[in-house]
């Protein structure tokens, strides 16, 4: 196929480099610097897609970031791209994409039946019908929709494609390159600023680059090219295009989202797709420019009926006609300057315009052109279903409410022109209280909340003179005050040709008996008649109208339907648009794709993975992992074709019967220093601890001013002034904030330091009756004994040459000791444990081990520590020292917590003996009564206890001090099982606690 | 995202702090008598200002020191920012 639309020569296309292109399938051709849009047109090509809703046929409507209907999926070096803008996409050599929302193809698609059902599909459709019959939303409704409506299609494969996140800090962040932000820039950049412009077309100058005015002695053009090449040379300058600023958050917070290599057939090496950056700028100067309003008629989506300026731009930027028979329709006089660069590319349009006598420099060099002027003219309704085939035009009354001598002309598009709609977004997004600018019928930035300025066009300044003058002033003036340079501008002459007054008129009436669509929102296909509805509905607050009808809610947020909806609803309701109000305008301008809002965040970069020094040790001896919080511990070591239940069943016996190690390096450590730790501790813990003495550890319990225990551990007393505090793995970062809290702000007067020595050590628990015996191998020269180290003892021993923190203390329940040495040893010192413990049968155990041991004990730990137990619950009511205050205590005396039936801490074996009890489990009374059962509490932790070889649970349940002995049950609704358990008492093992003191 | 700025390391962005509540409450002495009603207070009533708010913020992957921040709620503007042991 030929580029029939493509100008002979013209725009800033390189017509040496010529691109093959595929869509739907068909080959195309298009040259270096086309867009997918740009390329379309120049081969003839209007029909990209169905609309939403109707499946109506869409074809461009805009030229870049406002652009509603030509939304594609693109295939790109074997990825798929959902949701790539026609109009911003540049052409790559094999780039393939094809039409979103229509099935089976673009030309016959069996959605379009919604158009002609359209009586069915009117605002708040959703609501009303998907709600009834239930059943059918599943069933019927869902695939339907699925199948017929929505977007693009994400691809199901892993994304192979790196993003990446970048932090930068400037003095002036300028957002967009057209004449404001490029004068802006250079002022600043002058005064020495640190400057970061960004653009986010491929092609800096925004307007001037389809602008026929001269700055200086130059073009719009050639004054781009000369200023963006004087701001590249700077060293203070950063200057970025395919950049949108799409985020204003707060304290100047913004973010852009570069799309690095989506222009390149694929990502080169070391380069990623595209980059977000995190800009904190100490000045904004939002310079984005105005989007062309649409003026609203029948029929006024068919393809073909595009913006005027998108019209121009296609010509000017790409030298490609939106069609042969133009059509311009206009309230301003704008479209005079697509009329007359058409005229002078040799194609005759007629410009329909809607005022009574417009006079201007402008229409005066149409007039000179011969070009056919139509005064108090309007289009009433475009005729063509697939593309624009003619219009219906009418005169219209002096007061624009009645039609006269309506008439059918030929022509292949119409571009419409209803005036220019500032570009408000993030000026609102920063919290800009914007005000209605009546003479332009729009709102413009007005006070700001924090450090922006508004420029331009989006400050609502339409004259180039003007706007370079502000502009080159403002840029000056801004970065004065941040560099205190203060160099001489000097404004560049402009020569611009005078503009007239635009019509206020924007929406043209229906002639009798007739029922065109007249839509507002392009992408969500909501037409007058929707905002009609909801009005006559009792809809009344815009942003309800909004949320009823979707308007302004597609992914272009509305940036060509807002306004236009704005006016239909203050002219419903009889109020001026001020009042009315827009609805709020929110963070992103433009979508951002997921990957880059992820960047390196994705798999193992998504969160650390903490390992310990015995990490490859485990690894070698086929331990099988589980993640702890941030750490990966084992959670058994397989052996042959054993399966979890059957390892951890082994290593526990171990245990119970010989000796087992236990790598407990994950452990919070927490080193405490300073003459006041004792009394420090003594307010932190529930228990006494101001007579601790040297080299003995002790238990304690911290709970949160509500006296909820918070965490649990031991606390050991290295030397006078010297203590080492342990906390659970989960905790660990929790208590040292807490501690730090009441150390920095409560009682500063204590004299303490606190610091986190989790990493600092690694640890190794020997658990066991035969533990001492491999003590005693493993410290020859210490006395490991029951006198020499008793039960909480602590001393410092030396493991073959290397210094060793010996604790006796237990989790296991068993004799058990707990040796730590600097991180860098702990593989030395778990080899060396192995190695002695051979003859004693010692074997690695993991945490499903750990957690069977800790149950049958009855050990508190993490699920029964819940956040919602108290000491009283977990029976550590006997930590609680009455002589003295600490964190928390005040609550524990409050009626709830002292209530006679209280919930405590019990057993729980199931009758048979062999039935276990799912975790989360209810217990009841009655396993038949009546829903809701009342529940008596719940099952925290649940294991198969070695020692009695039968399940057992924990669990904390109401009243539970006076429940042992009796019959109950535990429910899981979740596994619907229903288990006849007796009450018993939490400590199934050794209750007297002889073991660990043997 | 907020630009806090600690008094012991600068300017820095909000994710390197977390947040610690009113910094006006304080906490009631050990060891003294206290009506159920003023305990209750001071571990769960908290106002909840429009406007100005002296709040404690830990910067906990800096200093880790707890600071005192004077934010507006309403326009998140931080007039002023202290060290635990300083006043407003
Ligand atoms: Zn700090």
């Amino acid at each position: 196929m030929s580029q029939n639309f493509r100008l002979e020569k013209g725009g800033l296309i390189n017509r040496n480099k010529k691109i093959s292109f595929k869509f739907n399938g068909k080959k195309y051709f298009g040259f270096e610097g086309d867009t997918i849009a740009s390329a379309l047109i120049a081969n003839g090509v209007h029909l990209v897609g169905r609309s939403f809703k109707y499946h109506r046929p869409r074809g461009f409507f805009g030229a870049g970031v406002d652009e509603p209907y030509a939304i594609l999926q693109m295939n790109r070096n074997n990825e798929v791209d959902p949701n790539v803008r026609a109009t911003e996409q540049e052409l790559f050599e094999g780039l393939e994409a094809k039409s979103v929302n229509c099935w089976p193809n673009v030309d016959f698609d069996i959605g379009a039946i919604n158009n002609f059902l359209n009586k069915f599909f009117p605002a708040g459709f959703y609501y009303k019908t998907f709600m009834w019959p239930k059943s059918f939303w599943y069933k019927i409704y869902e695939p339907i929709i699925r199948k017929a409506a929505g977007f693009g299609a994400a691809s199901i494969n892993h994304d192979k494609e790196r993003y990446e996140h970048k932090y930068e800090y400037c003095d002036l962040l300028i957002t967009g390159s057209g004449p404001s932000g490029l004068a802006s820039a250079y002022a600043a950049a002058q005064n020495g600023a640190k400057v970061i412009l960004a653009e986010d077309k491929p092609r800096f100058g925004g307007s001037l680059l389809t602008s026929e005015a001269t700055i200086g002695n130059q073009s719009g053009k050639e004054w781009v090219d000369t200023i963006i090449s004087k701001l590249k040379s700077m060293k203070n300058v950063i200057v970025k295009n395919r950049s949108q600023v799409f985020g204003y958050y707060d304290h100047n917070m913004l973010v852009m989202s570069e799309r690095v290599s989506d222009h390149l057939p694929e990502t080169e090496k070391y380069t990623p797709k595209q980059r977000l950056w995190y800009i904190r700028a100490k000045e904004v100067v939002i310079s984005s420019g105005s989007i062309e309003r649409p003026l609203v008629f029948g029929n006024n989506d068919a393809p073909g009926v595009m913006l005027s300026s998108a019209a121009k731009e296609y010509l000017k930027v790409y030298g490609v006609l939106v069609g042969k028979k133009p059509i311009i329709f206009t309230n301003n006089d704008s479209g005079y300057e697509t009329a007359i660069e058409f005229k002078k590319n040799g194609i005759d349009p007629v410009v329909l315009d809607t005022r009574i006598s417009p006079d201007s420099e402008i229409i005066n060099e149409a007039k000179n052109l011969n070009i056919t002027i139509k005064n108090s003219y309007v289009v009433v309704a475009a005729k063509g279903y697939k593309k624009v085939k003619s219009a219906d035009i009418a005169k219209i009354s002096d007061d624009k409410k009645k039609l006269s001598r309506i008439e059918n002309i030929e022509c292949d598009c119409i571009c419409v022109s209803g005036f220019w709609t500032p570009s408000i977004h993030l000026a609102s997004q920063s919290g800009n209280k914007t005000k209605f600018n009546e003479q332009i019928d729009s709102f413009i930035p007005n006070k700001s909340k924090q450090k922006e300025t508004t420029l331009g066009s989006a400050n609502g300044i339409f004259t180039l003179g003007e706007t370079l003058k502000t502009s080159f002033e403002k840029g000056n003036e801004l970065s004065k005050q941040l560099t205190n340079n203060d160099n001489k501008i000097s404004i560049p002459a402009v020569v611009e040709k005078k503009s007239s007054e635009h019509d206020k008129f924007w929406c043209v009436p229906l002639p009798k008996g007739k029922n065109y669509k007249r839509f507002l929102d392009f992408q969500n296909d909501v037409a007058v008649s929707d905002i009609e509805l909801a009005l006559r509905e009792g809809y009344r607050s815009i942003e309800h109208v909004k949320r009823y009808t979707t308007l302004g809610m597609a992914t272009d947020q509305g940036k060509t339907s807002n306004l236009n909806g704005l006016q239909l609803v203050s002219e419903l309701e009889n109020k001026v648009v001020p009042q009315v109000g827009h609805t709020t305008f929110r963070p992103p301008y433009t979508p951002v794709s997921i990957g880059a809002i992820v960047g390196r965040e994705v798999g193992k970069h998504s969160k650390p993975t903490r390992k310990s020094p015995m990490h490859y040790w485990h690894e070698k001896n086929n331990a099988v992992f589980v993640d702890a919080g941030v750490w990966l511990r084992p959670r058994y070591y397989k052996q042959g074709s054993e399966n979890l239940f059957e390892a951890s069943k082994r290593e526990a016996k171990n245990v119970r019967q010989n000796v087992g190690i236990c790598d407990v390096t994950t452990l919070g450590k927490i080193d405490i220093k300073g003459p006041d730790s004792a009394e420090f501790l003594n307010r932190v813990y529930t228990n006494a601890w101001l007579k601790l003495p040297i080299g003995k550890a002790r238990y304690g319990v911290m709970l949160r001013e509500d006296g909820i225990v918070m965490d649990d551990g031991t606390t050991t007393r290295i030397s006078e002034n010297h203590y080492h505090m342990t906390t659970t793995t989960a905790q660990a970062a929790n208590v040292l904030s807490h501690l730090e809290y009441y150390l920095q702000l409560v009682w500063p007067e204590l004299n303490v330091n606190v610091v986190s020595s989790t990493e600092q050590w690694a640890g190794a628990a020997i658990a066991g009756p035969k533990s001492r015996s491999v003590m005693q191998k493993l410290f020859p020269s210490l006395d490991v004994s029951n006198d020499g180290l008793p039960f909480m003892g602590y001393i410092e021993g030396n493991l073959f040459g290397i210094k060793a923190r010996i604790y006796r203390i237990s989790f296991s329940g068993e004799l058990a000791y707990e040796v730590n040495v600097e991180s860098d040893n702990g593989n030395f010192m778990w080899e060396k444990i192995m190695e002695v413990g051979k003859e004693f049968n010692i074997q690695p155990y993991g945490t499903e081990a750990l957690s069977t041991l800790r149950i049958e004990m009855g050990h508190v730990a993490g699920s029964e520590l819940d956040g919602r137990t108290i000491p009283y619950d977990n029976s550590l009511e006997g930590l609680i020292s009455k002589k003295k205050d600490f964190i928390g205590k005040r609550s524990l005396s409050k009626k709830a917590y002292v209530a006679e039936d209280r919930q405590k801490i019990v057993g729980v074996v199931p009758l048979d003996k062999k039935t276990s009890i799912p975790e989360g489990s209810y217990i009841v009374k009655d396993a038949k009564a009546k829903l809701p059962n009342p529940k008596l509490g719940h099952v925290s932790a649940s294991c198969w206890s070695v020692e009695h070889d039968n399940p057992f649970s924990l669990a904390i349940i109401k009243d539970g001090k006076n429940m042992i002995g009796q019959k109950l049950f535990a429910l899981s609704p979740l596994k619907n099982k229903s288990i006849p358990v007796e009450i018993v008492s939490s400590h199934y093992v050794d209750p007297k606690g002889e073991r660990v003191r043997s | 995202m907020l630009h806090i700025k600690c008094p012991h390391c600068g300017l820095r962005s909000q994710n390197e702090f977390s947040y610690g509540g009113d910094a006006t409450v304080k906490r009631p002495e050990l060891n003294k008598e206290i009506s159920d009603q003023d305990w209750d207070n001071y571990v769960y009533l908290r106002k909840s200002p429009r406007g100005k708010h002296l709040e404690l913020w830990q910067h906990i992957s800096g200093c880790r020191q707890w600071i005192k921040v004077e934010r507006d709620t309403l326009t998140h503007e931080i007039s002023k920012t202290l060290k635990a042991n300083e006043e407003l």
